[in-house]
């Protein structure tokens, strides 16, 4: 009770210093943790997101745009592979995969995405052992060869535009929505919204594939074409081996005019390994406030030191050891560092739900705040045992203060 | 046995020109349990060195200073905070209160490295010296026979055996330091606690029967006025 009384009074003496330190702490803290967090959830979401689609085929061009703009919905399309290139494909070369779902781009709804697939997308999963599931409606229609003017919407594109099943909409064409731009003639009616899949196909209006490419106002000689193939490699490790061999061989060094991803997971990795350094910075700089802060907790006490002479030079004179005022200033450099680890909840927090924000409207992927992480327990627990350690130059310091020498005046 | 013994009870300090200096060197020196005794001195003749060495915040050069039963002298520092503690309570000219502290929260923090907090007998303690209108109040916001008031209850707040009181009236007007040192003298009795008080105020020392010239006892002071 003694101890707190003292420290409770001095951090009451000292209310703004106090404040101004334990919001530094918070904000370092806060700061790390959500760096961190966002970071191993965003690199866990996206990873998730190839779900089930090992590799994929597209036009000539940068692998990253590739699995961007057929996985994440984001980025330009590369182009569109050609009838016979995509026929091929799947006549020729099928014993070298399990599955491949077609995807056609280039139209939107205000923004959010239309892609035209088949019904075979849902049936993979989109996140590891979670197959997409509808909220309401039905799929639309199985069959390629007779085609209605259907969509599928995913959780995000239904709750901001609020549509339900039987919402009518035209698309405009391109991937970004112009304001004044004319829609296409071509009305599509909402049959099916999926449930949340934490993941960027919660943005997209899904069509069937020949709805895109025989939209009304789209160049009829490009009518067979696709924007990717999304791939599933045999479940067999030899067998998807040599499929992702084979193909890679045939896409990528006997012919020039397609790529093909063999690694989809791997084209994450390294995207997250090339913006790695702008973690790697916020990191440093976060821990660089945390310790800047620590040392601020230093310079606070350590500044009150000798107006506080004596007050120690009393607590001495009325029975207190040197051990007990170098604890309680130990204690009152651990408590402030204690408030700034709370302070850092509340600061990450905000950051979480910011963060969580933007990314769930900008790219779907879903961040789970309060989702348990080592780091929570790990920065807080670091950031008190700084304050413990810088803690000990002031309550040195007090430690050695003489009682007679302090006690005024003297007679 | 005397409450407190002292016996060629020898301080030195070393000046900034490197020489030794000594402040103190009684020969021998006691007081009883329950005595109330005055010192007179002026100042530099080592009144409050003397009061320190016998709380144990300074240690002698050499000699014993027996409180208790216990060598202070010879005992660690700890010891002597515990025994400070438990046994002593300290009246200082300037009060020495803790500004940031309530009143009461300055009588818990005295009682805090003795017996232990207890806050029905600090509350106790304020209303014998007439501030239980006050607990909550701050020294800044107590005139200065109050603040003088809320020394003494702290300095009793262990139940001390010995209270030593240096220059207690010194920053008082004589209408409060009387008073003062009437409530000091009271409240000693009351409580069974030892009084030992150095001034070299005469109003002060004209209230005690038993009074002792600290030059007199002090040769280290005689050889400085020599």
């Amino acid at each position: 009770m003694t101890w707190w009384m003292i420290i409770r009074n001095s951090l009451r003496q000292h209310a703004l210093s106090t404040a101004i330190t334990a919001l530094s702490i918070g904000l370092g803290g806060g700061l790390l943790m959500a760096i961190w967090v966002v970071n191993f959830q965003s690199q866990r979401a996206f990873k998730n997101v190839t779900g089930g689609f090992d590799a994929i085929l597209g036009p000539r061009g940068s692998e990253t745009q590739l699995v961007l703009n057929s996985l994440f919905h984001m980025d330009s399309s590369p182009g569109l592979i050609n009838h016979a290139d995509y026929e091929t494909f799947r006549k020729s070369h099928k014993r070298f995969y399990r599955n491949a779902v077609p995807i056609a781009v280039g139209d939107n709804f205000q923004g959010y995405r239309i892609v035209g697939t088949t019904h075979d997308l849902f049936a993979a999963e989109h996140s590891p052992g979670e197959p997409y599931a509808l909220a309401a409606g039905e799929y639309f229609i199985r069959n390629e060869k007779q085609w209605n003017k259907e969509a599928v919407i995913g959780d995000t594109v239904a709750r901001k535009l609020g549509w339900r099943v039987n919402q009518k909409f035209s698309p405009y064409h391109g991937l970004n929505f112009i304001e004044g731009q004319e829609p296409h003639k071509d009305k599509y009616t909402v049959v099916g919204i999926l449930r949340p899949t934490g993941t960027p196909a919660d943005q997209v209006i899904w069509i069937p594939i020949e709805g895109l490419q025989q939209m009304d106002g789209h160049d009829a000689q490009f009518a067979g074409d696709v924007s990717a193939v999304l791939i599933q490699l045999s479940t067999n490790t030899t067998a998807r081996a040599f499929g992702m061999n084979r193909l890679n061989a045939i896409y990528n060094k006997d012919s020039d005019h397609l790529t093909f991803v063999k690694s989809t997971a791997d084209v994450v990795a390294r995207l997250f390994d090339r913006l790695g350094w702008a973690e790697k910075v916020l990191r440093w700089v976060a821990l660089l406030v945390a310790v800047v802060a620590a040392g601020s907790v230093l310079a606070s006490i350590y500044n009150t030191m000798n107006e506080r002479r004596r007050e120690f030079a009393i607590l001495r004179a009325l029975g207190a050891g040197r051990d007990t005022v170098f604890g309680v200033i130990v204690l009152e450099s651990a408590t402030i560092a204690i408030m700034g680890a709370l302070i850092g909840f509340a600061v990450y927090t905000g950051i979480m739900f910011a963060a969580e924000s933007i990314l769930r409207n900008e790219i779907g992927v879903t961040l789970h705040p309060f989702e348990q992480h080592p780091v929570m327990v790990i920065v807080p627990v670091g950031l008190v045992m700084l304050g413990v350690v810088v803690g000990i130059i002031p309550a040195l310091k007090a430690y050695r203060t003489e009682v007679a020498e302090n006690l005024i005046p003297q007679s | 046995m005397s409450l407190l013994e002292i016996s060629d009870l020898r301080k030195s300090f070393r000046t900034p020109e490197g020489e030794t200096q000594a402040v103190l060197d009684i020969p021998s020196f006691s007081l009883e349990r329950g005595q109330q005794l005055a010192l007179r001195g002026a100042s530099g003749t080592g009144k409050t060195t003397l009061l320190n060495c016998i709380a144990g915040i300074l240690s002698p050069t050499s000699g014993i200073v027996r409180l208790d039963g216990h060598d202070l002298a010879t005992a660690s520092e700890p010891q002597r905070d515990a025994l400070r503690a438990r046994c002593i309570g300290y009246i200082f000219q300037t009060f020495n209160l803790l500004q940031g502290y309530t009143c009461m929260e300055n009588v818990l923090l005295g009682m805090s490295f003795g017996r232990g907090p207890d806050t029905d007998a600090a509350r106790g303690l304020l209303d014998r010296v007439g501030l239980n209108h006050r607990l909550h109040h701050r020294p800044g916001q107590l005139s200065v026979g109050q603040q003088q008031r809320v020394a003494v209850s702290r300095a009793l707040a262990n139940q001390p055996l010995l209270v030593l009181a240096d220059e207690p009236t010194g920053n008082l007007d004589p209408q409060n330091a009387r008073e003062a040192l009437q409530l000091i003298r009271e409240v000693c009795e009351e409580s069974a606690a030892a009084l030992l008080i150095v001034s070299h105020d005469p109003m002060v020392l004209d209230q005690f029967d038993d009074c002792q010239d600290l030059a007199e006892l002090n040769h280290a002071a005689q050889e400085v006025s020599a």
